[in-house]
């Protein structure tokens, strides 16, 4: 029951199947990981280790990673400051933050987070100078504490599965990417592929992981565990194009409340803006996405460059019978013990 | 899901002879596993019990899987007028609550002076607490206070109740501790 | 409008949250005041950081502008609540006292209320020696109330009518004084006023949510009064939409007050009986306890009732069914007294079911020390947890300051069966008694409490089954008759809930309700409340019909999923939501109103009031029980069947809430400079509970505790579990920028808090989302701290941390005797040295060289701790 989808990717088909999706609205998003624990509960993923992160806010997991397949990002965003701005200035001039790209004008709010750099867990001396702020300025105001549930965004043009040279990676009859653990070798290149910064090798046995998008529950009809148990319906599981209307009719709701920033991210774009040909997993957001730890453009490497990517696949392939022959040997060598 | 207009390097490179094959080597329907292809939840046509959540005081309703009496998956109850099937962190980890690591299954004994746990059969335990509660009602009976004031009680012995416990537990505690005429009942709901 | 102070909500209860959400979508406005800016704040429209311990001056404040503006909803105040009661001329305002009420007596510290009482109104007795939150039932409830001769005016102008005493007594509680006393902006103010008046009214209604954030202060039952104060000046009680909703921390809290596990209360919140001179006899009970008007005119059925469910056949009339052989109270028999008794050695054993005191009793070092005091400990749970091995590797152990070998407590620590291994009930936060299947059995020697009392009560009833001493009645006549089932002989919890529900003696028919309790033994009830339950046999707290949410004819009410207590209603009071005459204030409103052709009150719930009492009906002068109620009375728990702005009676502390300091408060009594903390509050007075001195600029910073969505309570539920444990590894103390430049604090570095009673240790959480106030010209940081962890975790994967209940003292709300968690500390950087109570040990080691002058302590001995111990010095703050 597998074929090719129409844009010539391994995938799996079943007659009247449609393209499912999640809608994750940060406006009603209380940051309470319901999300990640529902995901390990039902995907019986181990915890991360119990490690405190410095500059995260409440975020202690960090990452998205192998056994983190939902996971909520927390931005302190501070009302606008003259030294707070000449701070972020001079932290992006030294090149701190990753990859944000720009911190909004004045009257803009940069966050604590995104000058720190995105995720949690940044480097010490990486970190921003609050105390220092806190004695030039006379009372910074916080202004907003803004709660994010990430995921793998379920691309259109998937990088992870364009790059996978085993087929680990297919996509599903709901146009889902999945990866199957069974077939995947462990050779890692979906990794640098995913613009997004999603799939992680399990450090015990090597291999890809990430999320499914319960493909498992979802052959039996079932909700995805996170959007399931999302207490406040932040995270949103339905037929795609259903969603996006949702979503649609959700900014405008939001715009006409007066919270004209609302926007989103990865659904409804003008073709030439579309990122990832259009993400499975969209967003509703209210700041820049680097806020969030987003790219504010993605695509999937083989889009942009494809003979390169070509190449790659080649030597990948190479690589992957390379990959399955040590695999092999290395459970011949287990089962002899 | 809508055409992408973009170009489809990718697509195109599949659609020419050779190179084409080469770009689909080890792909193809066959790496569709047999895992992907039986894929279906772990709880399908398993028993499903309607429970409550034992954290907070909200009372989310969940369902709870067993497999021949083995814990499966607990999550929300999509019934409930009250959660509608969602769960908060520790309600969906509820069967890590449940199956944690040094989850206890034998009475552990720890005797005067004593530097280690040590393990009881659960009888003999019980017999034990019997006969010392017994003994603390006995040398600490009050049939008056210090004013003078029938009390027709003990102060030998004490009770401190969790709010996770079930009311019928409550009403078992609190019927037959005063029954043996122990005044100092108390629980959570004041701390 | 959902109006949330004192509660996380989001953070503490995500779930009951989606419902706020739901609302905002629709509309509805959210403010949060809170010292702690958390995930609840994030969501609010409207936030307001609030000094900790100061809510009752901002309430003040409400009541005040809600009054000067004329926006109380004045057809409900003047014919729902009291507001034109006149009241004694002999009743002084804290404004004519300089802070203290008429009746203070400085030597007990403790009130004569007599002058607080109605013009022409009586208490039934007085109850006037102190004993702390065990006033005479009739107290509590307004029952024994003479109301014959109440006088009232109806146009609110009489100077001694309630109004005009609430008017006088919130004079002073300006917005400006508002900004000073609690740091909150008058413009922030006035927008939350504001606010909360626009949604209120005929056509809308707002909420209030509180929690613990309430509760635990020295003037605890008095905030939440204040609220309700607010709440009825606006017409918010009894409505859809309205009310006081206490968000309760625990699965069956609320449960285990109805059917309480409480020293004070025996089921369905009727008194335990109090020694007093000469016999306490049923009928002495029912005189004190009943009351002529109103409901609790059937006090009498209940007790009876409830005798007949616990002797059965063997409570007769002729031995007042079994009630003298009850123990009697006399004092306060409450948790951290007990404690206090074992810490002096008084107390030979306890039993500790699913509670872990070790970390979740505040001033928990001393409790430590209290258990090693014991002769044996009983301890319930899922895992081995810090009350069961507090003789093992506690702070005090682990420090040196006491030797495990030295500790002569027995303990037994026995597994417990989880709430998907056992059947029963829990009450939630909304009074819904909801029932759990059991899904699979417990491990090995896990058992349910319900198997561990039912074994235990047969082993001690054989005991005594022979005995033929007097004091033994009770114990050779319990009725204790439940059926078992498998291999391990389980008692049927439903067997106990048929009981709960009450039966009639003669043919063991399951009660439909309360109303068919008869006084004469010819029924058993175990909880009068909870009667209904098991109505017509059928376990209708089983039931699971959610019906259909979205039909608009109050389809959201739900009544067929599950059972609410009292009997099936889901909003108490609901009498209140139509006006006088029993037409819904609005259409837009409207709940229960009155049905003329039937000649009954209907509406989407079960109307809390008599069914066919016509809403033109007029109580005669003379008229007792329930026929004292006019049609027109919703409140008809209580004796004049009005809300009370004005408690006559009720508190101990006053009847109007006033603003006092927390005893450990870094500013003055702004309100009532000569008094700085609430006069009738409970300090426990032991060397061993030492205070911060009020003011000492030793401890010039605020602290309050906070929950955390990821961890529940103190731990044992949420610290052992990996995926619980992740995410939120470590405790934490939040801490604004300024205060940690000042200390030299960094983010995410370690930091340690100092009270008198302990140090502890924590990582630094620098974030702007905590904010210094201004308070009376001066900055004054607060510092907001989790409370979650404790030294032991049954995990690899799992967490420890220091207590935060180390540091809080025994204090406590005089009606209830729950604790203060708003205190002054400082703070520091760098790791503790020592064990985290060590400055205890030196306390309860010097019992004798101290005198009982708390806190109040000599520099050389603060120096003997050691300098890590020694607060840093301090600059002005």
């Amino acid at each position: 029951m597998s074929a090719r989808s129409p844009l010539g990717e391994i995938a799996v088909r079943k007659p009247g199947a449609q393209r499912m999706g999640f809608f994750t609205d940060t406006t009603v998003c209380i940051g309470c990981k319901a999300c990640e624990v529902a995901c390990k509960q039902w995907n019986d993923l181990p915890a991360d280790g119990s490690e405190f992160r410095k500059g995260g806010s409440y975020d202690h997991t960090g990452t998205l990673s192998a056994a983190t397949w939902r996971h909520v990002r927390f931005v302190e965003a501070l009302a606008p400051s003259p030294a707070l701005q000449r701070e972020a200035e001079a932290a992006l001039a030294r090149g701190i933050g990753g990859n944000v790209p720009n911190i909004p004008a004045a009257g803009g709010m940069p966050s604590v987070e995104a000058l720190g750099g995105a995720g949690g867990g940044v480097a010490e001396h990486e970190m921003v100078d609050l105390v220092g702020i806190a004695e030039t300025e006379a009372q910074p105001q916080m202004d907003r504490w803004l709660f994010m549930s990430d995921v793998c965004k379920h691309c259109t043009n998937a990088g992870c599965l364009d790059a996978c040279p085993t087929g680990a990676l297919v996509r599903t009859e709901f146009e889902t990417v999945i990866l199957q653990p069974d077939v995947c070798n462990g050779c890692g290149y979906c990794i640098p592929s995913c613009p997004f910064g999603v799939i992680d090798r399990d450090p015990y046995d090597g291999r890809a992981a990430k999320c499914t998008l319960c493909y498992d529950r979802l052959e039996d009809g079932l909700e995805p565990a996170c959007a399931k148990a999302c207490p406040t319906d932040s995270i949103q599981f339905g037929p795609y194009d259903e969603l996006v209307e949702t979503a649609k009719g959700r900014v405008v709701a939001l715009h006409e409340k007066g919270i004209e920033t609302a926007y989103l991210y990865g659904a409804g774009d003008a073709p030439e803006q579309q990122i990832a040909g259009n993400l499975g997993a969209f967003f509703l957001l209210t700041e820049p996405p680097e806020r969030f730890g987003l790219p504010a453009q993605a695509d999937s490497p083989i889009q942009e460059n494809a003979p390169v990517a070509t190449a790659t696949g080649l030597a990948a392939a190479a690589l992957a019978v390379a990959g399955t022959v040590a695999s092999m040997l290395i459970a011949h060598r287990r089962a002899r013990r | 899901m809508g055409e992408s207009h973009r170009p489809k390097g990718f697509k195109r490179l599949r659609g020419l002879p050779v190179v084409g094959r080469a770009a689909d080597w080890g792909m193809g329907p066959h790496a569709v596993s047999k895992n992907t292809k039986t894929a279906g939840s772990r709880i399908a046509g398993l028993k499903a019990t309607e429970s409550v959540c034992p954290y907070c005081a909200v009372g989310c309703g969940q369902i709870v899987y067993t497999r021949d009496g083995e814990l499966v998956d607990i999550e929300g109850n999509p019934n409930s007028p009250i959660n509608q099937g969602t769960l908060c962190p520790k309600g969906s980890a509820s069967r890590q609550l449940i199956q944690q690591p040094g989850r206890l299954t034998k009475v552990k004994y720890r005797r005067p002076g004593g530097t280690e746990w040590e393990e009881l059969d659960l009888e003999t335990a019980m017999d034990m607490i019997a006969e010392r509660v017994i003994r603390a009602r006995e040398d600490h009976w009050q049939t008056h206070d210090e004013h003078g004031w029938k009390v027709d009680r003990t102060m030998g012995f004490a009770h401190l109740g969790g709010a996770t416990l079930d009311n019928e537990e409550n009403y078992l505690i609190k019927k037959f501790f005063s029954a043996m005429g122990a005044v100092q009942i108390e629980n959570q709901a004041r701390i | 409008m959902v109006w949330i102070q004192g509660s996380g909500m989001a953070e503490a209860h995500p779930v009951g949250f989606r419902w706020v959400m739901k609302a905002k979508e629709r509309g509805a406005k959210i403010i949060h005041v809170d010292p702690h800016y958390s995930r609840t704040s994030a969501l609010a429209d409207l936030y307001a950081p609030i000094r900790a311990g100061s809510d009752i001056a901002f309430l003040g404040g409400l009541i005040h502008h809600i009054i000067e503006t004329d926006a109380y909803f004045k057809d409900y105040v003047v014919n729902y609540t009291n507001a034109a009661t006149i009241v004694n001329e002999e009743f002084k305002d804290t404004e004519d006292l300089e802070g203290y009420f008429s009746g203070y007596d400085p030597e007990t510290g403790t009130y004569d209320r007599s002058s607080w009482m109605y013009e022409g109104g009586e208490v039934a007795s007085a109850a006037g020696q102190r004993e702390h939150s065990t006033q005479a039932f009739s107290d509590r409830t307004g029952a024994g109330m003479m109301m014959g001769n109440v006088e009232s005016d109806e146009t609110l102008q009489h100077p001694r009518c309630v109004f005009q005493l609430l008017k006088k007594h919130y004079a002073r509680y300006t917005p400006e004084m508002v900004e000073q006393v609690c740091g909150i902006p008058r413009e922030t103010f006035l927008e939350i006023a504001d606010t909360l008046i626009a949604n209120s009214g005929r056509e809308r209604t707002g909420m209030l949510v509180y929690a613990v954030g309430w509760t635990q202060h020295s003037t605890g039952v008095q905030m939440i009064r204040g609220g309700a104060i607010v709440q009825l000046l606006l017409g918010n009680v009894g409505r859809p939409g309205g009310g006081v909703m206490a968000m309760r921390g625990h699965a069956s809290i609320q449960g285990s007050s109805d059917i309480p596990t409480l020293y004070e209360l025996l089921p369905g919140y009727l008194p335990m009986p109090r020694a007093r001179e000469g016999e306490v006899t049923l009928q002495d009970y029912v005189d004190r306890g009943g009351s002529a008007r109103g409901w609790w005119a059937n006090f009498d059925k209940y007790i009876v009732s409830l005798c007949k469910a616990w002797f059965g056949d063997n409570a007769t009339p002729e031995n007042d069914f079994g009630f003298p052989w009850l123990p009697k109270i006399s004092g306060n028999h409450s948790h951290f007294t007990t404690m206090m008794r074992a810490m002096d050695g008084g107390l030979d054993g306890l039993f500790v079911m699913g509670q872990n005191p070790a970390v979740g009793s505040q001033h928990s070092g001393l409790q430590r020390r209290a258990l090693g005091h014991l002769k044996w400990l009983v301890v319930r749970d899922l895992a081995d947890l810090e009350t069961a091995r507090f003789w093992k590797d506690s702070q005090e152990v682990k420090g040196g300051e006491i030797r495990t070998e030295d500790i002569q407590t027995e303990v037994f620590l026995m597994p417990a069966a989880g709430h998907v291994e056992k059947e029963g009930h829990f009450t939630n936060t909304q009074r819904l008694l909801q029932w759990r299947d059991k899904a699979l059995d417990p491990p090995g020697d896990a058992r349910s409490e319900l198997h561990f009392m039912h074994h235990l009560a047969k082993r001690v009833l054989a005991h005594y089954a022979g005995s033929t001493d007097d004091k033994d009645w009770p114990l050779r006549n319990l009725h204790w008759d439940y059926s078992e089932h498998g291999q391990h002989a389980e008692p049927n919890a439903e067997d106990v809930l048929r009981e709960i529900n009450g039966y009639e003696v003669a043919t063991g028919r399951h009660l439909s309700g309360f109303t068919e309790l008869e006084a004469d033994g010819t029924t058993a009830c175990g909880c009068w409340i909870y009667s209904g339950c098991f109505a017509d046999g059928v376990n209708q707290t089983r039931r699971r019909n959610p019906g259909n949410l979205d039909d608009p004819e109050g389809g959201w009410v739900s009544p067929e999923w599950a059972w609410a207590w009292p009997a099936n209603r889901r909003i108490l009071y609901n009498r209140a939501s139509a006006d006088p005459d029993g037409k819904p204030w609005s259409e837009r409103k409207k709940y229960v109103w009155w049905d003329e052709e039937e000649g009954k009150w209907t509406g989407y719930d079960v109307p809390d009031f008599p069914a066919p009492k016509r809403p033109d009906y007029k109580a005669a002068d003379d008229a007792v029980g329930m026929d004292a109620i006019s049609g027109d009375d919703p409140f008809m728990m209580m004796a004049d069947g009005r809300a009370w702005l004005y408690s006559p009676s009720g508190l101990l502390d006053g009847p109007m809430p006033t603003h006092y300091e927390p005893f450990e408060s870094p500013v003055d009594n702004l309100l009532y400079p000569k008094v700085p903390a609430n006069p009738a509050a409970l300090v426990w007075d032991r060397n061993d509970n030492p205070l911060n001195p009020p003011r000492d600029p030793r401890y010039p910073v605020v602290a309050s505790t906070f929950r955390l969505t990821e961890h529940h309570t103190a731990g044992p539920m949420s610290r052992n579990l990996p995926w619980l444990a992740e995410l939120q590894p470590e405790m934490f103390a939040e801490i604004d920028p300024m205060l940690a430049a000042k200390r030299g604090i960094e983010d995410g570095g370690w930091m340690c808090i100092v009270t008198e009673r302990a140090e502890i240790e924590a990582r630094a959480k620098v974030t702007h989302r905590v904010r210094p106030l201004e308070i009376a010209g001066r900055t004054v940081h607060q510092i907001s701290l989790p409370w979650h962890w404790g030294s032991h975790t049954t995990s690899e994967q799992g967490v420890t941390g220091d207590t935060t209940n180390d540091l809080i003292a025994l204090s406590g709300d005089p009606n209830v005797s729950i604790e203060d968690k708003a205190f002054s500390c400082n703070v520091r950087a760098g790791r503790r040295h020592n064990s985290s109570t060590a400055r205890l040990a030196h306390a309860v080691d010097n019992e004798l060289k101290l005198s009982g002058d708390h806190g109040a302590e000599e520099p050389e001995k603060a120096g003997q701790r050691g300098d890590s111990q020694h607060p840093p010095e301090l600059e002005d703050e």
